[in-house]
């Protein structure tokens, strides 16, 4: 049994609370957030230990793990003050907005044998693991092309007042849903040498990007990466990974993996040339608690048990996060660069610039968490 | 233990239900895709509505999304042709909510759903509970906005909704089970229903708040596709546990052949009901004719 506590009560942090506060082997001391009036239902109606100061919560309720879903501009001082303390932490993705701060984070938590991991659900996903155990066995051979997507409907309309609608405070397309193909890409292909054709767009948003484009450069191959926001014509958010190698071709969602193996491929156990699909249904194993997607439950499930093991090493580790936070930068920077692109004879390059990252850091982090999706 | 016969069976074997229409598919992207494009217009679900009507499943089964207000619309104006029709509205509408609490934060969103004008009585309701942090007014009121689209219709079932049922659960939130089945008792003379995907968990929260014999729907299929706990904790609490149950996913999406699925789901003790959904009147015919075969009314 490990004690935990949680820090902010948004949609993620809710959700995590409820499925922290189910497991069997995790014993919930205490919630914080910025909103009294949220601490105070839980408290009535759950009995739970309501906190609104941080340092206050880690030194009274003393958990051993926290988990962090707060705004991302607040992750890396919350991180601090857990480590500080010698506490495990499981924090929301993207990790932080500095990637020289999520390396430096990691290598922290390596120094103290803490146990870290980052919200990257979809490598819980059984299609999507699946995709991974196909490539280690090396069924389509070494991928040259590659599709990474997202798509959703977050952002349908102009005004915007949470976090997520400022640059500064980790919103913005980029980091909120791009982060996801990123991080698979990351899994499966490794860190690009170099990033390409990036492109932020501003749909209905002032200050920050809805759609994101960009190409990521291999030793070997290149991945593409579209991430679009502001589409309804999804019902919710989906996410897509297709690569084409020298054997085939693999297609993934949340749903299912579509396999074409061409017939000098290296066939896999259970797998046979040409098509091949496999369902959630057969890739999934029932967890101990479902509350919005088996891979949910299964990313919490597997920080508590690295948590009971000292498993300072394991899937979505700070290290492992930190490498997507840096494609992440790469590509943002990328997209401002004004001398990127070839442009056609008669015409200049036109270079859309996002909104500086503000400096204030302070006030817009109180803004952020008072007024914001909390 | 509650022993469901024929005759003490209040609610029909065959409730049919509205995925399909609404894009919701567990195993492919591009079939829910297909379904939001065939289902656009309202002509085609009530087409498929119709369809199942006539084959005798008279229960719908529905989210409260906006489009089934229009559904309800068109029930209320042709009595004679749905003289039998009655719905489960199954509420709230979660991506509504969930998307209201990206842009307007928690609280915000609450706000937002509240009806703004109306009468005294809800206005006090909604604005003293607000203030004493008594969620019982404003759940309440909720609940009401929810349902004004079923007004003048039979709905003698209501349930709660899979992803706030578990989400109260494992909160350990478990008067809010208690506040819904009083209020859906009350005001509108129904059943509370519960949907989950913690069956045997949310039945010891159902006991806790004092909700005796609830109807409550889960998975319950041959594969234990999202059975949490496991099929043998379903099954167990099937025999030994008083409440009303009803399955879904009984196909687990395509996974188990309908024969097989139908025979073995049947066979369970102290099955009430299933929900299933089929967009053509052939997939619905095959369903009802195998119920009948395994599971005959007398």
């Amino acid at each position: 049994m490990i004690d935990v506590a949680v820090v902010g009560l948004g949609k993620m942090g809710l959700s995590h609370l409820s499925m922290i506060k189910a497991h069997p082997e995790a014993n919930l001391v205490g919630v914080c957030d910025a909103t009294g009036y949220l601490l105070d239902i839980l408290s009535k109606y759950t009995g739970v230990a309501t906190y609104k100061d941080l340092g206050k919560m880690l030194d009274e309720a003393a958990p051993e793990a926290i988990i962090v879903a707060t705004p991302t501009h607040l992750h890396a001082g919350m991180i601090r003050e857990a480590f500080r303390r010698g506490i495990h932490v499981f924090c929301e993705k993207p990790l932080v907005i500095d990637p020289a701060e999520s390396v430096e984070l990691a290598a922290l938590a390596e120094e103290k044998g803490i146990v870290t991991q980052v919200g990257y659900h979809n490598r819980f996903v059984g299609a999507f693991r699946e995709v991974q155990r196909l490539l280690e066995l090396g069924a389509i051979g070494t991928v040259e092309t590659a599709l990474a997507e997202a798509y959703g409907p977050v952002v349908l309309k102009p005004a915007g007042r949470t976090w997520r609608s400022q640059r500064a405070t980790g919103g913005g397309c980029l980091y909120d849903y791009a982060a996801h193909p990123l991080n698979l890409l990351t899994w499966y292909l490794g860190e690009p040498e170099s990033v390409s054709g990036s492109q932020l767009t501003s749909i209905f948003s002032a200050q920050i990007d809805d759609a994101v484009a960009a190409t990521l450069h291999y030793p070997q191959g290149t991945a593409q990466i579209i991430a679009n926001w502001s589409d309804e014509s999804q019902r919710k958010m989906t996410t897509k990974i297709t690569l084409w190698g020298e054997h085939g071709r693999i297609h993934a969602d949340r749903q299912e993996i579509q396999v074409y193996l061409r017939d000098t491929a290296e066939i896999p156990e259970g797998y046979r040339a040409g098509w091949n699909v496999r369902y959630t249904t057969d890739l999934t194993e029932a967890p101990w608690f479902y509350l919005r997607g088996e891979e949910y439950s299964a990313q919490l499930d597997a920080f508590v048990w690295r948590v009971r093991s000292r498993a300072v090493h394991g899937q979505n580790d700070f290290g492992s996060a930190a490498a997507t936070d840096r494609v992440i930068a790469m590509i943002s920077e990328d997209a401002t660069r004004v001398d990127a692109r070839l442009a056609a004879s008669g015409h200049t390059a036109t270079i859309t610039p996002l909104a500086p990252r503000r400096a204030s850091r302070f006030g817009t982090a109180l803004r952020a968490l008072r007024g914001g999706a909390r | 233990m509650t022993l469901i016969t024929p005759s003490t069976r209040t609610m029909d074997r065959l409730l049919f239900g509205d995925n399909q229409f609404f894009g919701v598919n567990h195993m492919s992207e591009e079939k829910a895709r297909a379904q939001q494009m065939r289902f656009q217009d309202t002509d085609a679900i009530m087409s498929v509505l119709d369809a199942a009507y006539d084959e005798g499943v008279h229960t719908f089964m529905c989210t409260t999304h906006d489009r089934i207000g229009e559904i309800a619309d068109r029930v209320r104006a042709d009595p004679d042709r749905y003289d039998q029709m009655t719905f489960f509205p199954c509420m709230p509408y979660a991506h509504k909510y969930a998307n209201a609490v990206t842009d307007d934060g928690f609280l915000g969103a609450v706000r937002r759903f509240l009806p703004e004008e109306g009468l005294l009585d809800s206005i006090a309701r909604g604005a003293s509970s607000f203030a004493r942090k008594d969620i019982e007014g404003v759940a309440t009121l909720l609940i009401d906005a929810e349902l004004k689209m079923f007004s003048g219709l039979a709905t003698p079932v209501i349930w709660l909704q899979n992803v706030i049922v578990d989400l109260l659960s494992g909160l350990g939130f478990t008067d809010a089970f208690r506040i819904f089945a009083n209020h859906v008792r009350k005001r509108y003379n129904a059943e509370p229903g519960f949907i989950t995907m913690n069956l045997p968990r949310l039945l010891d929260d159902l006991d806790r708040a004092g909700v005796e014999n609830p109807i409550v729907c889960s998975n319950i299929n041959k594969l234990g596709f999202r059975m949490s706990g496991g099929v043998g904790s379903y099954l167990d609490a099937m025999q030994k546990r008083p409440f009303r149950a009803v399955a879904m996913s009984v196909f687990a999406s395509g996974a188990i052949s309908p024969r097989e699925a139908i025979e073995w789901v049947t066979a369970l003790p102290n099955l009430e009901s299933i929900v299933f959904g089929a967009s053509s009147r052939a997939n619905i015919a095959s369903t009802v004719s195998l119920v009948d075969e395994y599971w005959p009314e007398h």
